[in-house]
């Protein structure tokens, strides 16, 4: 794996949006050849889709050749409903940029059929020839997308129940009221994540250092389904200082010592207005 | 998911812009198609459309048009005359004023003899508007039946009562209720709670003005159903702190429940003292209206014009804008009226599906 290590919230959310940005205008997406993102929601991944969207809105960046995945959707809500992941990637990401919205996949929770929903979905990501880059953020808890504790390793996209963790993590955003929470989510699996070509995750704060230890200090263990990635070819770790209080001084050194390393990754940060 | 294609119209989008949405001057891009405020994210999951025209308003605030419920004419055109081309007076004034942000009126007729009424109603229809003027939404008849000590501009010898037929004086005196939207009255004239009832139960709205009335005689008729004040302070009792008269129902606590008292105000700085206007908006913010109460010398030069059976000298145009906030004041030309003709589900904001 890479660690990459920034000081702050805000720094971290720049390197991983110059990283998308790079990697996107790379592969020199165009009509026939899109590049396929994975997307997470939350509060981590605000700041880097704030910087995506300013790359954009500089010309530099298009989205008009890239498909996006997001990893999972409440069940049972409204997709008008402000806080359902539709309403969060409408208005954190996809109103501000040029995204076709033939290209934008999210799974519908309101689907009369819940599996056959999630089924569609794994066949949509394998007919647009797998994901180039996933990008996931990890709950307190240690999950990937809605993967919660005991969760397989090899799953595939499915209807969870969540869990305590998560549903309290999540009452702020429903008025602090654990009733108004949805209880169900259908998520991407371990194994739908692990099959992506290269994958990044981004871990910011000091409540989620624990999580962090455990998913790369620790062994591969099915109650931190984020250590599954320690079995990936190509895995990125993003985080700030805060989110690394519970690694060792061994581990944040020896990457920390790296950095000039990961720093050729985005810089110099391309521009599609060169092409 | 089911692709579903609403309509093959184009859909604009206008970017750059401050938009007065929810009480608040926010930035965020206006979608619109035929003639429609949309939904951007419904277009985007639902229909997985995008906008075909992009314009950039360069930072521009976007407000919803104003609605002018009262005015009496402009350009040189009189409502309250009944002039051989008066359908194309009213087509002038509407398209006259959407230069100036109106996009809805109500063309309002002063205190006329029968005939004036007979013969110009008829001519005033409901239509909505376009490029080619501003919408009418219905006239605005603004007497005769009000005070004689409270007449105003408005000639001694046309006022009337309907003491012996109550609405059937009224009904007989206008000729036909079809295109009315407002009438205001003097509700202390008798038997004016049975034509304020029948004329509320007709969806037209009441408006008190040009009246003696004193509080209790307000608040009966307000609550036979009158839901307006024409222009506020001018041509009624001032405020007295032992009977408030008319302006006291702006707080008064005798409005039945789940109703609000709207109230016009010309808020030229001529008509009420700016410092009035503030206790006004004060007292009942979310009541006030912003009416021109123009007349047929609006935009023309200085000189001697009419308004209705009189004829009124002009000099110079005076306007004023209280000391409130921009949104406050876009909503009191915008939202509060369409509110008062209870048709701010469709004109009066940027909402969704609302009229564009």
């Amino acid at each position: 794996m890479r660690l990459v290590i920034l000081e702050d919230y805000d720094q971290a959310s720049e390197w991983a949006a110059k990283y998308i940005c790079n990697r996107i205008i790379q592969f020199k997406p165009s009509q026939g050849r899109y590049f396929t993102l994975g997307l997470p929601t939350g509060s981590t991944p605000l700041g880097c889709y704030k910087k995506l969207i300013e790359y954009h809105k500089n010309g530099d960046l298009s989205f008009k050749y890239v498909k996006t995945f997001n990893m999972d959707e409440y069940v049972g809500l409204p997709r008008n409903h402000p806080e359902s992941y539709h309403s969060y990637m409408w208005n954190n990401f996809f109103k501000h940029i040029d995204i076709d919205p033939n290209n934008a996949h999210i799974l519908d929770g309101n689907a009369p059929d819940l599996q056959a929903e999630c089924d569609a979905f794994e066949k949509k990501i394998e007919e647009a020839g797998g994901i180039d880059l996933f990008v996931g953020g990890i709950g307190p808890d240690g999950h990937i997308a809605f993967n919660e504790p005991g969760s397989s390793l090899s799953s595939r996209t499915r209807l969870k129940t969540l869990a305590m963790d998560t549903i309290l993590a999540n009452a702020k955003y429903f008025d602090g009221d654990l009733s108004k929470v949805p209880t169900m989510a259908l998520t991407v699996g371990v194994g739908t994540v692990m099959d992506a070509r290269e994958v990044m995750i981004l871990i910011t704060g000091a409540h989620k250092a624990f999580a962090l230890y455990k998913a790369i200090e620790e062994g591969v263990n099915h109650m931190w389904t984020v250590s599954a990635f320690q079995q990936h070819p190509r895995t990125i770790f993003v985080c700030d200082e805060d989110a690394t209080l519970e690694l060792r001084v061994k581990t944040v050194k020896y990457f920390k010592g790296l950095m000039h390393v990961h720093n050729k990754l985005v810089d110099p940060l391309y521009s599609m207005k060169e092409n | 998911m089911v692709q579903q294609i609403v309509s093959d119209a184009p859909i604009v989008q206008f970017t750059n812009c401050r938009i007065l949405r929810s009480h608040q001057l926010q930035r965020e891009d206006l979608w619109v198609r035929d003639g429609k405020i949309l939904n951007p994210e419904k277009l985007f999951f639902d229909e997985k459309g995008s906008a075909d025209i992009q314009l950039d308003c360069k930072d521009s605030i976007i407000t919803p048009g104003f609605i002018d419920v009262q005015i009496n004419g402009g350009f040189g055109v009189d409502f309250s005359l009944a002039t051989d081309d008066f359908k194309s007076g009213i087509d002038l004034v509407s398209q006259k004023i959407l230069s100036h942000g109106v996009t809805s009126f109500c063309p309002t007729l002063v205190t006329s003899p029968p005939s004036v009424y007979h013969q110009v109603l008829p001519q005033i229809s409901i239509r909505n508007g376009g490029v080619h003027g501003a919408g009418i939404l219905g006239a605005h008849l603004e007497g005769p039946f009000i005070s004689k000590e409270k007449k105003g501009a408005h000639p001694e010898h046309c006022l009337r009562t309907f003491e012996a037929g109550a609405f059937q004086d009224l009904l007989a005196t206008y000729g036909s209720l079809d295109c009315v939207r407002i009438v205001t009255l003097a509700p202390e004239m008798k038997r004016s709670s049975e034509v304020i009832q029948e004329l509320t139960k007709r969806g037209i709205c009441v408006s008190l003005g040009h009246s003696v009335a004193n509080l209790s005689q307000a608040e009966e008729a307000v609550q036979h159903g009158a839901t307006f004040i024409t222009h506020l302070f001018n041509a009624m009792l001032p405020f007295h702190h032992r009977d408030p008269g008319i302006v006291g129902l702006l707080t008064s606590d005798k409005i039945p429940a789940g109703r609000r008292v709207f109230y016009g105000m010309i808020s030229d700085g001529i008509h009420t003292n700016p410092a009035a206007l503030r206790i006004a908006h004060r007292a009942h913010p979310k009541g006030l209206v912003l009416v021109t109460d123009a007349i047929a010398g609006m935009g023309l030069a200085p000189g001697r014009h009419t308004l209705g059976q009189q004829v009124v000298e002009i000099d110079g145009l005076n306007t004023y804008i209280a000391g409130c906030s921009v949104e406050t004041a876009l909503e009191a030309a915008s939202l509060h009226p369409a509110q008062l003709l209870g048709i701010e589900h469709k004109k009066g904001t940027l909402n969704y599906d609302s009229d564009a």
